[in-house]
């Protein structure tokens, strides 16, 4: 070590050379997490093909919850028009069934969800309406798995998932699509 | 002790900048490394819509795209307005699907054929018709493991 003058000691200055490096750090962060798009989007699993359509005619009408979209964008549920934003809590009332009504779902092992629409259905609302009978689902999970074993859903276990997902299992039945509106 | 404190308190406190530069070439490296850059450009004009119940697509290897919307401003003139798909880089129609989702299967190791998924990246203002027919053909292909690609959703529903 060389030694200094005590002039020295009176030149606390921050060293400005690495600022440029520290930019550049920055700048390279940016960059980096702005271009990678990461890819979210719901998870479906479509059923294998078969020549004939899925017949929901044979269940009991009050097992079937039928949901329709048509070319205008509109929501049809059981026979009446309904707003997009009360689907989930009317798709949980559906199925859990609370007060034993009789013309909701029996137990929620034999509850149906039929979903159709038009081919001149927007994307958006088509997904819409499926995320929203995503999240009628994703809700009960999560309220069994804190009443079951108080835990959030994801944090349980497989078999614990399992086990839930048998009780209120997911069936949404999609049937090939009316062509009044395509353009 | 005082001896060395003295002589300390003398100098000028200085952290050594000359490795910076090699903390920020490792570090973009590492992003280099591990980002898996999107490798087709899109000719089709993609804004996915909202949702809320989303799960990430893990093993991006695992993934094909498929991207359906309006063509974008400069094919608008050879390709029209209506909706198209495009598979990797070129337009492509709903027959072409088989093939497409063969030359990426045979990039795939057997052991984890079964997790391959398809991501429709769907504008949101297309009509279902096309997307239906997609859907149709994934079925055909026994490629049922579908992912709505969709952005999150901050607001509530109207």
């Amino acid at each position: 070590m060389a030694r200094k003058s005590s002039r020295d000691r009176m030149k606390n200055e921050i060293n400005a050379g690495s600022m440029a490096d520290i930019a550049f750090l920055l700048l390279i962060f940016f960059l980096v997490t702005t271009t990678i798009a990461e890819d979210k989007g719901i998870l479906v699993k479509l059923p294998p093909w078969s020549e004939d359509e899925p017949d929901i005619t044979k269940l009991k009408t009050r097992n079937v919850y039928s949901v329709l979209v048509n070319a205008n964008n509109q929501l049809l549920v059981r026979g009446e028009e309904k707003k997009l934003k009360n689907l989930k809590d009317n798709t949980i009332e559906f199925i859990t069934n609370p007060n034993r009504a009789d013309d909701l779902a029996e137990s929620p092992t034999k509850a149906i969800i039929s979903l159709k629409n038009d081919r001149g259905t927007n994307y958006k609302t088509y997904l819409e309406v499926y995320n929203e009978l995503r999240a009628a689902y994703n809700s009960i999970w999560e309220d069994q798995a804190q009443k079951r074993y108080s835990k959030a859903y994801d944090d349980l276990p497989i078999a614990y998932k399992k086990a839930i997902r048998g009780d209120f299992p997911l069936v949404i039945s999609e049937a090939e699509p009316t062509a009044f509106g395509e353009e | 002790m005082s001896r060395f404190s003295s002589k300390r308190g003398k100098e000028n406190p200085e952290v050594s900048t000359a490795s910076l530069p090699d903390i920020i070439f490792m570090l973009l490296f590492f992003f280099m490394v591990t980002t898996v850059l999107r490798d087709a450009e899109l000719k089709v004009e993609v804004s996915t819509p909202t949702a809320t119940e989303m799960t990430k697509l893990e093993k991006k290897s695992l993934v094909n795209y498929i991207y359906v919307g309006r063509p974008s401003k400069k094919y608008q003139s050879v390709y029209g307005t209506s909706p198209r798909m495009q598979l990797g880089d070129k337009f492509a129609v709903v027959q072409d699907i088989p093939l497409f989702l063969e030359k990426h299967r045979i990039t795939v190791s057997e052991q984890q054929q079964s997790g391959i998924t398809s991501s429709l990246r769907v504008d949101g203002k297309v009509t279902m018709g096309i997307v239906q027919d997609i859907k149709t053909q994934l079925r055909k292909s026994n490629q049922l493991k579908v992912n709505y690609s969709a952005k999150k959703r901050a607001e509530d529903l109207k």
